[in-house]
């Protein structure tokens, strides 16, 4: 079988540190990366390969775990063991740390912004989750602590298309939550995972949520909404979320992340086992009982850990993933004939 | 008895103390430069019986917390798998001990191993939570940029003179 994800290129990104994770900007041009050695770099393509275009060393004491890009490509924020978060504003010279966003008690794991640009939500150690309103004139304010977890928050993600956010925590568990009645409420605790879930990944329509854990498997939750034609029940007027799909004996490690392409449909795993997977949804799969099948699966991506898979947003196929080891590569995608 | 700091009573005062192992007698293969070593049990052991504990005057070996026994190497496979047993069932410094020795592998080991460092199963009331806390990497990475247990860590790794 010829593998269907190829290596395209492969760069040294963050120096003696490991790379923590991977974002690409909305338009797919520049990718974002954070690592152990408290930066953040911005990479671009040039010519055959890809190239450091800045580097952001002033925000942080510690290891930046996580970056996210706005919306609108503007801004970009770096989620930090130092307990902050800084808000970098993209001006003619690069990149400027405008806002640095405290509170957390500890270490910060995770930041996404919401589809709508105006909410923000970080997660740390501490247990909790905090959601951010920015106004017009840059400001931030922390509308909501949500303290549903009882252990470390790994992952916040937004829905692509609701104002619904989800997190997955090392508790073992995914918890939902929404707006109601000007306070964040958590509406729902998807229960099945045997250990810590790692990540969180919405498909495009934002029906089905992937998660991966320390207990190797990938879930695929589906959304019922009240009055559903399944008879699923649903308590109030929030929807039920129900694990549909289980892919187990894939990975022989922890999966520290998951993505789901928004073109493609295409699922991509990272894995402790230094692999990289990437499944499709087969011919025989229903809505109600997807099945999927491991269409690419490259045992050696990297020399140590892959920490992040990241589709880029606007080039079907084009994957990058990060490593332990400190480099980033980049792959091409093509689904096998038959799957 | 007192521990280190001169203040509270140790835990366990009178903790067993077992002999240390003889100097590894070195094979006619483990001579020739033409052949690689290979990483075995031995080699893991050696790397971590000299541990301090961090409450007494003695290595890990001396209280058995390390045996080579339950060191399991798979250099093919570059697996290192090892289980210490804490002194007491209720022991406080189960997960520093436990850091100390995945540290004392990551700082020793080629980038290429996996190691797995847990609990003896049975010896230790809360071995799943210690367990888990040292199989989770992110926790264990932003331990050690915490500069007191980074330097606590230390202690218990450096050469007893």
């Amino acid at each position: 079988m010829k593998e269907a994800l190829q290596p395209l290129c492969r760069v040294a990104a963050h120096p003696e540190a490991r790379c923590w994770f991977l974002a690409w900007s909305p338009g797919g041009g520049l990718l974002a990366s954070c690592g152990g050695d408290r930066t953040v770099r911005l990479w671009a393509r040039e010519g055959p390969g890809w190239a450091c275009r800045a580097v952001l060393g002033e925000g942080h004491q510690r290891t930046v775990r996580r970056v996210a890009w706005s919306p609108c490509g503007s801004y970009l924020a770096s989620a930090s063991f130092d307990a902050t978060t800084c808000i970098w504003k993209k001006g003619d010279d690069g990149f400027e740390c405008v806002t640095t966003l405290e509170g957390h008690e500890n270490e910060v794991k995770s930041v996404a912004w919401a589809p709508s640009g105006n909410l923000l939500a970080t997660c740390s150690r501490d247990k909790s989750v905090w959601v951010w309103e920015v106004d017009e004139e840059e400001e931030y304010e922390c509308v909501s602590v949500l303290n549903s977890h009882t252990q470390d928050v790994k992952h916040v993600v937004w829905h692509p298309n609701q104002e619904l956010l989800a997190s997955a925590s090392y508790d073992d568990t995914v918890k939902l939550y929404r707006e109601e009645e000007d306070d964040w409420v958590c509406c729902a605790t998807l229960e099945g995972h045997e250990s810590t879930v790692w990540s969180l990944a919405f498909d495009r329509s934002g029906e089905r949520l992937a998660s991966c854990s320390d207990d190797k498997t990938v879930r695929i939750w589906q959304q019922y909404k009240p009055g559903n034609e399944e008879g699923v029940a649903c308590s109030g007027t929030d929807p039920t979320w129900k694990c549909v799909c289980n892919l187990s004996g894939y990975h022989s490690r922890t999966i520290y992340d998951v993505a789901w392409c928004h073109l493609t449909g295409a699922l991509a795993t990272a894995c402790g086992d230094d692999a990289i997977r990437v499944f499709e949804e087969s011919a025989s799969s229903t809505p109600q009982q997807p099945t999927f099948s491991l269409t690419a699966h490259v045992p050696r991506a990297h020399s140590q850990d892959v920490n992040c898979v990241a589709w880029n947003p606007k080039e079907p196929g084009l994957l990058a993933s990060c490593s332990d080891d400190g480099e980033i590569a980049f792959w091409k995608y093509q689904r096998p004939e038959v799957c | 008895m007192v521990g280190p700091a001169g203040g509270a009573p140790l835990e366990n005062a009178n903790p067993l103390i077992y002999r240390r192992s003889g100097e590894r007698p070195v094979t006619a293969r483990e001579e020739d430069d033409e052949l690689p070593d290979s990483i075995d049990d031995r080699e893991i052991f050696d790397l971590i019986r000299s541990i301090n504990d961090p409450e007494h005057p003695l290595t890990l070996e001396e209280l058995n917390v390390v045996e080579q026994v339950r060191v399991k190497v798979n250099d093919a496979e570059s697996t290192v798998a090892v289980e210490f047993t804490p002194t007491i069932p209720h022991c406080s410094m189960a997960t520093l001990i436990g850091l100390s020795i995945k540290v004392k592998l990551i700082r020793s080991l080629p980038e290429r191993f996996k190691m797995d460092v847990h609990i003896t199963p049975g010896t230790h009331a809360s071995e799943h939570a210690v367990n888990k806390q040292l199989a989770d990497k992110e926790r264990v990475a932003a331990a050690l940029e915490n500069s007191h247990l980074l330097e606590v860590v230390n202690q218990c790794l450096s050469a007893r003179s």
